[in-house]
């Protein structure tokens, strides 16, 4: 506040003090101020992506490529050893990480898609259609989720597209409730109220005026909900009704190789080889939880 | 400070408090900002010091200083605190609590939000003096009872044994008081104290607060915006602006003498009365309007007029369907019975039923500036969402004429790219304001616009409604129950009172007697700028 009028004027009120920032220098601020624990899941998460992306330059072998020797062990050739039949398993992790994650992303992007669509709408229009649509949910919502899949999975086989479209339908049941309940907060605001006497569509309501005020907590959903799906996937590939063979996946990994732990007691790194998936879908669900947790935390104020 | 007129006591002229040079830093955004910037008060025993100013001022934050307190994310970076011999900028906070709740006391604005809702009244009024073992407690507890009798609170033997929610607002704010009493401070600390209550219940607040610090011969200080209010209370005042003082002098000095632009124009404003015009064309009219929410019938067979390029203030207190009103007439609340007529031709009852052309021509302004725009869109966004949608206006055209529209509400094009966090609560409202002109209405519904504002600001909004008025010929439904604004702003006033109307015409007609009963409470419960005001109207009225 620069000049400061004798009289009383408008333009010279006092509002709230801030300054102005580019978008790099807000994004280094916001840097600066992540603790240790979001900087590690910021970490661990860039390189899984890297290693996702860059999958076929990382990798020695081919996905699907069969070596003579099964159960070989941890060896120069094969840096882990090779799968029951004879598959590098360092390569299937590296492609595991592009075909289990880029699955689970999908899903997630689907179910927050079809969940706050909808979420959105019942919020809105608050009429039967509300009430049809949370009924339905809680309808689906009472059936246990691994369960249902399966069964849904058995009907419709477990192909990818199946997989996806199952897992996201379910799970959209979690973020229709969120979305709905932040939401309806916000359209009982003066400001919809005032787009409706402006006679605005519905979409504009939904995108325009409700949805950028409830980004925080459904960024924050989007983090946790991608470590369910991600983990469901893997439950279903362990199952043996998820991702199928040949595609390389960390579940199906973990069940194709569980019996070498057996062998522990004569070579401590074949016991090691089915953790290894296993240790690489803990971690990944560890530091999306940690980002999640500091987003949660910077933005439990404007949740309100 | 010799003044004839000032009525402190002779006896008693020892200073109680002494700030000298307070500076008081404010952190945000990763820097501290000066908040006070050097402000000088004293105070002696007895005396009742006015503070008052725009929001941001500083006020509360230098009212909170005098206890030696500082909000957290503020410090006192200068400056010395000397409350009867104790410096409280250097004192521990050991020492600090221990003046604390028994010689210097705080009273909230907010008495609702200071209670704790699940203790009875009377144990909260004696906790301080009784765990400061300022008496014992059975006799505390007979000076609370007395303190309640002194603050004309009803039932005062009982009322003590009640819960927080089972009073009224206004008894709550004098329960405050006597808590703050019951150690018998030194100092007493008025924070906005009857700022959330309607104009009817302050009266009776005021006046029992001024009773009591003057029977117990308590030293004040009164942090308010309005300063009608601060004119019954304080014997000196005090203006700040920009946190830094801008004139100070006696009360009676400061309202008919007041040297400094800034206060002349403080003054000048509460002067504002818009000459009624009587008014023919009629452009909106509801007529026989029943209205209900569910089952809840709450407007009676309603009818109201308005003349085209005129103002009708339609006022009453909560719950009198007022705002129903409002809601009937844009559609957002179809009526059970009766007609909704514009420009000659009856609207459809619901809002999805009318033309877009039907919803430019009346828009609304809220009494929320803060909760009427979308926290997450620039001004540029909320202003020209409006031009794009109703006159298809795009680029450059719609650039020119947001500036256009800016600068028509007294702000500049650097306001363009804020959004409404960065706005003071002024500037929040002429926002809306300018969101309305945006469409070119005929009608704008004013919804209680200028309640939620500071009393300089509120006149500062006012004004530039007439200016548009008289420019653009706009009609306006102006909502409030405010009276004052009503004299500044209406030709013709609606009074309406459990969802029926009292009483319709023009503005001097409804304002000379004969009075209707509730009209006429309501009219002489609004605070003037005499000094006498309050100690007349006690003695008229009798409370």
């Amino acid at each position: 506040m620069s000049e400061q009028p004798e009289t009383y004027a408008a333009a010279a009120e006092v509002g709230a003090v801030r300054k102005r920032r580019t978008a790099w220098e807000r994004f280094v601020l916001l840097m600066k101020s992540a603790p240790p624990s979001a900087w590690f899941g910021m970490i661990v998460v860039s390189l899984y992506i890297l290693v996702a992306i860059f999958a076929d330059v990382l990798a020695h072998y081919g996905e699907a490529e069969i070596h003579p020797v099964p159960f070989a062990p941890w060896s120069d050739e094969f840096v882990f050893g090779t799968d029951q039949i004879g598959r590098d398993v360092l390569t299937r992790l590296i492609y595991g990480a592009r075909n289990t994650m880029g699955i689970a992303l999908a899903t997630t992007f689907l179910s927050f898609l079809i969940g706050g669509g909808l979420g959105l709408v019942a919020a809105i229009n608050r009429s039967w259609l509300d009430q049809a649509l949370s009924r339905f949910v809680d309808v689906l919502m009472a059936i246990p989720s691994l369960i249902f899949a399966l069964m849904l999975l058995s009907i419709f086989g477990s192909t990818v597209t199946s997989l996806i479209i199952i897992i996201a339908v379910l799970d959209s049941t979690r973020v229709f409730r969120l979305t709905r309940s932040v939401a309806v907060n916000v359209a009982v605001m003066d400001y919809v109220e005032a787009a409706r006497l402006r006679g605005e569509g519905l979409g504009w309501i939904m995108r325009r005026e409700i949805l950028p005020n409830i980004m925080p907590p459904l960024v924050a959903e989007f983090g946790l909900r991608f470590c369910f799906v991600f983990l469901t996937i893997a439950a279903l590939s362990f199952l043996g009704v998820g991702i199928q063979p040949p595609t390389a996946d960390w579940g199906s990994m973990v069940r194709a190789n569980a019996s070498l732990i057996q062998f522990a007691k004569y070579d401590i790194t074949a016991a090691i080889t089915p953790l290894l998936p296993a240790a690489a879908i803990a971690l990944l669900t560890v530091a999306v939880n940690f980002i999640v947790d500091w987003f949660l935390q910077k933005t439990s104020g404007l949740r309100e | 400070m010799t003044d004839p007129t000032d009525h402190r006591p002779e006896a008693n002229h020892d200073i109680l408090l002494k700030m000298r040079d307070i500076r008081i830093d404010g952190y945000s955004d990763e820097q501290w900002h000066p908040i006070i910037k050097g402000v000088d008060l004293t105070l002696r025993r007895g005396e009742i010091m006015g503070l008052i100013g725009e929001s941001g001022a500083g006020k509360s934050t230098l009212g909170k200083a005098a206890m030696g307190y500082t909000q957290p994310g503020c410090k006192l970076s200068g400056g010395s605190i000397m409350f009867d011999g104790i410096d409280l900028a250097k004192a521990s906070d050991r020492q600090k609590r221990q003046l604390w709740g028994t010689r210097i006391a705080y009273v909230a604005q907010s008495a609702a939000a200071s209670f704790n809702p699940a203790h009875r009244l009377i144990d909260q009024t004696v906790e301080a003096a009784t765990r400061r073992g300022v008496r014992p407690d059975a006799e505390s507890r007979a000076d609370a009872v007395e303190l309640f009798r002194a603050l004309q609170l009803p039932d005062p033997e009982t009322i003590g044994n009640r819960y927080p929610h089972q009073v009224s607002g206004g008894q709550l704010q004098r329960v405050m008081t006597a808590m703050a009493m019951s150690p018998r401070p030194d100092l007493i600390i008025f924070d906005e104290p009857t700022t959330a209550l309607d104009v009817t219940t302050q009266v009776e607040v005021l006046a029992s607060m001024r009773k009591i610090v003057e029977e117990f011969n308590t030293a004040a200080i009164y942090i308010t915006h309005d300063l009608a209010v601060v004119a019954q209370m304080a014997d000196f005042i005090q203006v700040l602006r920009y946190g830094e003082e801008v004139e100070e002098a006696p009360t009676r000095q400061m309202l008919t003498r007041p040297e400094q632009p800034y206060t002349k124009s403080l003054w000048s404003v509460r002067a504002l009365e818009k000459p009624e015009v009587k008014g023919d064309d009629i452009v909106l009219s509801i007529d026989n309007i029943d209205a209900a929410y569910g089952p809840l019938k709450v407007l009676h067979d309603v009818s109201i007029k308005l003349p085209r390029g005129r103002t009708v203030a339609v006022v009453g207190e909560s719950g009198s369907g007022k705002s129903t009103t409002a809601r009937v007439m844009t559609g957002l609340l179809p009526p059970l019975s009766g007609t909704v007529t514009f420009n000659g031709e009856v609207l459809p009852a619901a809002l999805k039923d009318r033309s877009k052309d039907q919803l430019q021509r009346i828009q609304m302004i809220y009494q929320m500036a803060d909760t009427a725009m979308n926290p997450r869109q620039t001004v540029e966004d909320i202003i020209g969402r409006p031009l794009e949608f109703y006159l298809g206006l795009k680029g450059k055209e719609r650039e020119e004429r947001i500036l256009e529209l800016l600068d028509m509400i007294e702000l500049d094009e650097t306001f363009m790219d804020r959004l409404p966090s960065e706005l003071s609560g002024g500037q929040k409202q002429r926002i809306c304001i300018a969101r309305a002109l945006a469409a070119r209405p005929d009608v704008i519904i004013c919804d209680e616009v200028t309640s939620a504002l500071d009393q300089i600001v509120q006149e500062g909004i006012l004004q530039l409604l007439l200016r548009l008025q008289k420019k653009y010929n706009i009609t306006y439904l102006f909502i409030t129950h405010d009276i004052a604004t009503v004299k500044a702003i209406s030709d013709e006033i609606v009074v309406m009172f459990e969802g029926k109307v009292v009483e319709q015409g023009l503005k001097s007609e409804i304002l000379s007697p004969p009075f209707p009963d509730y009209t006429k409470l309501l009219l002489s419960s609004v605070p003037e700028m005499d000094p006498d005001w309050l100690t007349n109207l006690l003695e008229n009225r009798d409370i």
